[in-house]
């Protein structure tokens, strides 16, 4: 199993999610963070005080996965979060030592494989 | 002596009027701001607050001219232009100058309307000045030919406080905006919610206040007839809000807070024609009744390719149609103006429809015109990429809900792209 982490733009994550739904990976969890890559800082202001703003929002998706399942969660990522600018983040694939399922105590295959009619997940 | 004609009462409502009116362009700018995603919700205040200042500019220098100089048939003369002989002396009961400002607050207000057509993709400079041109070209005439002695008001047509020159037109203006500006790029694709239904809710306070000075003003007088516009516009709403609500139950099971805060506005929309023309329990049933066209509007362009982002056709476009209809139905002599339908004159159903064909026509015509020849000059859409990020950041370098995380203070304006020198580490943006 692996723990897929990928950053993405906060405007992606609609098509991320869609393409991820598309190729059937099921389970995931979202959060909101702030980060910096090498982009440009954008420039606010506010009655006449300039700001820089280096800490851009963007989007965290956590997604536990089997072995088999890496290569196209990565390729569904790769291919719905890229705009070709700096700044469209990063996929990081982690090893995971086991995954339990709260619901039902399944460990591991068992507990990352979808459940009958949890389609909604 | 003309000066004698003022009456002191008349003029202080006028006043307080005056004030409510301007008042509707922010709560407008609340009930749309609410109604789009966080990332644009100040891109979209700032086109309701715009408006106070190209299409306020313009009022005085030409507008008033052009709408209310003279009773020609199609569209006023230069006779105030820069507001030449406009002063302290009687209009009515009410100094010129009053009547003067209280039309600019018509002026600002409709034009503000078009934007939620637009929102979340029109690039701001193009859309300021669209409706800077728009309410030259297309609000004053109309306005002269309802209000100003043209020829829809030679023909009789029946129109209170703008039914006709405000809610019709914007609406049509505003769906050839939609379909010219072209819809937003996740249109039809994800849903695209609310992100402060509470604001929604807090502008439609406001424009259900600011409406007594719309119609209750355009009595342009302290006396019965401002009462009966004054009650008028308070009954229709409430009428409106208990149908839209009893449609929303019926179709799934729950009324919703989005859907009361677009029945009180329709309510205010059907009734403002009519508001001086016709008895109380007509002013109930055409809330109750006008509203039904709007709701079924809604749903139908929520399915459409149409982007009428805020559903300002359906509510002001049709709306305002069924309230000039309405108002040929209702429309009883008792109460001031005209009989219509059901008072034994069928003719002024025939003469409301003419008003709203023509409106209609013309808005549409017009508007047409002017965004062609803007956007050969100006884009009016902004890049996918802008949308993509927001227009609160990339039209106004702003953030309507910033925490501040991450941002440097830089002392002067320099290009973006020098950065060390002058950096102070994390302070707080947004507390100038």
């Amino acid at each position: 199993m692996k723990l897929i982490v990928a950053i993405i733009r906060p405007e992606r994550l609609n098509d991320v999610l869609e393409r991820l739904y598309r190729t059937e990976v099921r389970g995931l969890t979202v959060s909101r963070v702030m980060g910096h890559g090498g982009e440009t800082e954008q420039v606010e202001t506010y009655r006449g005080t300039t700001v820089k703003v280096e800490l851009h929002e963007k989007v965290r998706l956590e997604i536990g996965v089997s072995e088999s399942f890496v290569e196209r969660t990565v390729g569904a990522i790769l291919a719905s979060a890229r705009t070709g600018d700096v700044g469209d983040g990063k996929v990081f694939v982690l090893p995971v030592e086991s995954v339990y399922r709260i619901r039902t105590g399944e460990r591991d295959q068992a507990a990352v494989t979808p459940a009958a009619g949890d389609a909604a997940c | 002596m003309l000066q004698s004609a003022i009456v002191p009462a008349d003029t202080a409502w006028m006043l307080v009027s005056t004030a409510l009116v301007l008042l509707m362009t922010p709560a407008a700018a609340f009930f749309y701001g609410g109604l789009v995603r966080a990332k644009n919700a100040l891109n979209t205040m700032m086109m309701c607050v715009g408006s106070i200042g190209v299409v306020g500019v313009l009022w005085p220098l030409f507008g008033y001219s052009l709408a209310f100089g003279g009773s020609a048939q199609w569209v006023g003369g230069g006779q105030y232009v820069f507001l030449r002989d406009v002063g302290l002396d009687a209009h009515g009961t009410i100094p010129h100058l009053l009547f003067m400002a209280y039309q600019g607050t018509f002026a600002v207000v409709t034009a503000v309307l078009i934007a939620g057509a637009v929102v979340e993709r029109m690039r701001y400079s193009a859309y300021l000045t669209f409706i800077a041109a728009w309410s030259l070209a297309v609000y004053a005439p109309l306005a002269h030919w309802v209000w100003g002695g043209g020829w829809l008001a030679q023909l009789g047509v029946l129109d209170y406080a703008g039914g006709t020159v405000v809610h019709i037109n914007a609406g049509i203006a505003a769906a050839i905006a939609a379909m010219l500006v072209g819809g937003r790029k996740d249109y039809g694709r994800q849903a695209m919610l609310p992100h402060n239904v509470p604001f929604v809710l807090l502008g439609t306070s406001l424009l259900y206040f600011g409406w007594f000075g719309f119609n209750a003003g355009s009595a342009l007088a302290a006396n019965g007839a401002a009462v009966l516009a004054f009650t008028n516009t308070l009954l229709a709403p409430m009428a409106a809000l208990t149908v839209w609500m009893s449609l929303d139950a019926a179709r799934t099971g729950r009324a919703t807070a989005v859907g009361a805060a677009t029945a009180i506005v329709i309510g205010l929309v059907v009734v403002t024609p009519a508001a001086g023309f016709v008895s109380p329990l007509s002013a109930l049933a055409m809330g109750a009744i006008g509203t039904v066209p709007s709701y079924f509007a809604i749903l139908w362009r929520a399915r459409s390719r149409l982007d009428d982002s805020l559903d300002v056709l359906a509510g002001h476009g049709v709306g305002g149609i069924s309230g000039a209809l309405l108002t040929g139905v209702f429309a009883n002599a008792q109460w001031g103006g005209t009989d219509g339908l059901l008072h034994g004159r069928p003719a002024q159903l025939g003469i409301q429809a003419i008003g709203v064909a023509a409106s209609v026509a013309y808005s549409a015509a017009v508007t047409y015109g002017l965004l062609k020849v803007i956007n050969v000059m100006l884009p009016l859409r902004a890049a996918a990429r802008a949308e993509g990020v927001g227009m609160d950041i990339t039209e106004h370098g702003e953030e309507a809900y910033s925490d501040g995380e991450g941002a440097v203070l830089v002392f002067r304006e320099p290009a973006p792209a020098v950065a060390l020198s002058v950096a102070v580490p994390l302070t707080q943006a947004g507390a100038a």
